[in-house]
């Protein structure tokens, strides 16, 4: 597993970054992912520090982490995969494709593989309708999800 | 002259292997010692021949696709690099069917260019919009606008010229121009495709639009799940602020104008024009009412354009050939072109810009071909999630703003997805509820609690348990929906549902009584 940085630590490296960005029009969002991107989460720890960056309540910054989809309360696994759910993807059999990829990574939804290697989420479109069923694993786009594919992308993240 | 490659720097492209071909492609050219120039230009949106590789040669450009990795080294040796004959082999581009029938005004580039290419922009047409409009007085850049015809493309349908005018008559110390660029309806990617493959003509667009109202600053709001799109335009904006496109002399008048890119965060919501502005302003996205409109009190306040990327996005052909040349096209109230999106279970998917009054049917059987599986189309979700579900019957149904509204539907953004005869309704308008309760923003009690409930509904309707009530019971919730909620996700929410129901009525009673022997 890794390593949680202190709250110290965390605290020192949320500010340099809240430092850098709070000049912008509305800086919070860029900011949470800022720190999303420093930290691979939104540490509890960094609340306090931007709230009185930004003069507002700790309980407004705790809203707004909450609020979006993608701000994570914990670090995720190594890898990402994102399995579209949404309709043109449905069209396509993205159910059966969930089911397969639940299984053999043995996982649901929301959850992370006990060795770290992998977190399975839902996503509600990657804009690639066009070659549904599709998936993005750290980024990477991938289209007409097939058996062959679903393979690769096992071999990925367990490498 | 050395070659030129283009190899899509798409992201639908990329899905299906374009990067693996790319570097393919460099691989062999290294290998042969050959030098070439290697493009990643945008998608030209037909999809079912991604990637499509083009080499540019003396009798114009040839298209090879869809290209795996494997066929490289074959290409080679048929020498595609001066057109040769290959069993990829498509010929010129804007011959193939899917392509040469289209209407590209908007789309006009994409796919043609190099899409970070500013001096590729303006040999290709770009910034004549914006010489133009620069002459003009504000007033006349609007009224323009306004006799163009466009009318919102994010769904709503509002026209774009109205919406600027009103701006321009308020009076305020600063005012913004919104590009809503949270495209997170199923069965759309216009946006992603004109941000990757011609982001100049966004830029453009917005441009014009601070011109046009004196705001001076801009947002480009993206969603996170379009990482290539964000990347794309922040080097495009990067890009035109150097040329002097954006900042305080914009091409050297007196106008002042620069823009941001800004990245969502996975909220369907903030698509929705209000809670966009409060996601913006770093607030959770949750809906504002309305009035006081956008263009009054909008962003931080202030007066704000708030306009989807694609109506962004054809403004400035409309202010290079003029608002007759674009209103010229299309039927009725529709006026102009719009890029279709023909996705999910179809033969032929991608991105079709033509005038409109295709009818549905034209859309789904002739350039669609049918479905993928080869199996009957059962239903066509149009406009995305919120978006009605239309039987084969309703085939005839021009696409038209207005049209689609008669028959209880919306044209949304533009995108289709095809069902083959395998989809269950039932299950689709459950989804449709869940997917509400899933990104409602929580502000009001219709769509919060409503979807909640509309999915317990169907679920006990799917368990057969006392059908009739249950199908009362959601049209009656619907109904609460549609007119109770603050915003289109709560209030359309019950199109999807509605007309799963009323034009697949057999699929809500899932296991018939037998009928008693007499």
């Amino acid at each position: 597993m890794t390593m949680q940085p202190a709250s110290t630590e965390i605290a020192l490296r949320t500010a340099v970054i809240v430092q850098e960005l709070k000049g912008l029009e509305g800086p919070l969002l860029p900011i949470l992912h800022g720190i999303q991107e420093e930290f691979g989460h939104v540490p509890q720890d960094a609340l306090p520090v931007i709230a009185e960056a930004l003069n507002i309540s700790k309980a407004e910054v705790h809203g707004v982490v909450t609020f979006y989809h993608d701000y994570r309360r914990h670090p995720a696994g190594r890898h990402v995969l994102k399995l579209c759910q949404a309709e043109a993807c449905q069209s396509m059999g993205s159910d059966l494709i969930a089911a397969k990829l639940k299984q053999l990574l043995g996982i649901g939804f929301h959850e992370t593989a006990r060795d770290g290697s992998v977190t399975l989420e839902p996503v509600y479109c990657l804009g690639l309708c066009a070659c549904a069923p599709s998936a993005m694993l750290d980024g990477e786009v991938i289209g007409r999800l097939n058996d062959e594919k679903l393979d690769e992308i096992i071999a990925e993240v367990r490498s | 002259m050395i070659p030129r490659i283009y190899i899509p720097g798409d992201s639908g492209a990329l899905a299906l292997g374009a990067e693996k071909v790319a570097k393919a492609v460099r691989a062999e050219l290294a290998d042969r010692g050959i030098e070439a120039k290697i493009v990643r230009n945008g998608s030209r949106g037909a999809y079912f021949l991604e990637p499509m590789v083009e080499v540019a040669t003396d009798k114009g450009r040839i298209a090879y696709g869809p290209v795996k990795p494997s066929d490289v080294k074959s290409l080679f040796d048929s020498g595609f690099l001066t057109g040769g004959y290959h069993k990829r082999w498509l010929g010129a581009p804007d011959k193939i069917p899917f392509l040469a029938k289209q209407t590209r005004l908007t789309f006009a580039r994409c796919g043609v260019t190099d899409p970070l290419s500013l001096d590729n922009y303006k040999a290709h047409g770009g910034l004549k919009g914006l010489q133009n409009a620069v002459a003009m007085t504000p007033a006349d850049v609007v009224s323009q606008v306004t006799e163009s015809g466009l009318r919102g493309r994010g769904g709503a349908g509002f026209p774009t010229g109205i919406k600027w005018k009103t701006v321009l008559d308020t009076t305020a110390d600063r005012k913004y121009i919104v590009c809503n660029a949270d495209e997170g309806d199923s069965g759309t990617f216009a946006d992603r495709m004109i941000m990757e493959g011609d982001p100049f003509v966004l830029i453009e667009g917005m441009t014009i639009a601070g011109i046009a109202t004196g705001a001076t600053k801009g947002f480009i709001y993206i969603r996170s799940e379009y990482p290539h799109a964000v990347a794309v335009m922040q080097k495009a904006v990067e890009i035109a602020r150097k040329a002097g496109l954006l900042g305080l002399n914009v091409l050297g008048s007196p106008n002042t104008f620069d823009m941001e890119v800004r990245v969502g965060a996975g909220a369907y919501v903030c698509g929705e024009e209000t809670s966009l502005l409060d996601s913006l302003e770093g607030k959770r996205g949750q809906v504002r009412p309305k009035p006081p409109l956008p263009a009054h009190k909008g962003l931080f306040g202030k007066p704000t354009v708030i306009n989807n990327v694609i109506s962004l996005a054809s403004v400035p052909v409309i202010m290079d050939k003029g608002a007759a040349f674009y209103k010229d096209f299309g039927m009725g109230r529709s006026r102009g072109t719009i890029p279709i999106q023909i996705a999910g279970n179809v033969k032929y998917p991608g991105l079709y810009e033509a005038a409109f009054g295709m009818t549905l049917g034209e859309i789904v059987d002739d350039i669609g071909g049918g479905t993928a599986t080869g199996c009957p189309v059962k239903a066509v979700q149009v406009g995305g999630p919120l978006g009605a579900y239309f039987p084969r019957a309703l085939f005839d149904t021009p696409f038209d703003y207005e049209a689609f509204a008669a028959k209880d539907g919306l044209i949304g953004h533009a995108g289709i997805v095809v069902f083959d005869d395998s989809a269950d309704m039932l299950k689709q308008a459950r989804f449709a509820m869940e997917f509400c309760s899933i990104e409602s923003c929580g502000k009001c009690t219709p769509c919060r609690i409503g979807s909640t409930r509309g999915v317990e509904v169907l679920d006990r309707l799917a368990q057969n348990i006392e059908p009739e009530k249950q199908i009362a019971l959601v049209t009656d919730l619907c109904n609460t929906m549609k007119f109770g909620s603050l915003c289109a996700l709560g209030g359309f929410t019950p199109y999807p549902v509605m007309s799963a129901l009323n034009h697949f009525p057999d699929d809500f009673r899932p296991t018939p009584v037998a009928e008693a022997a007499e």
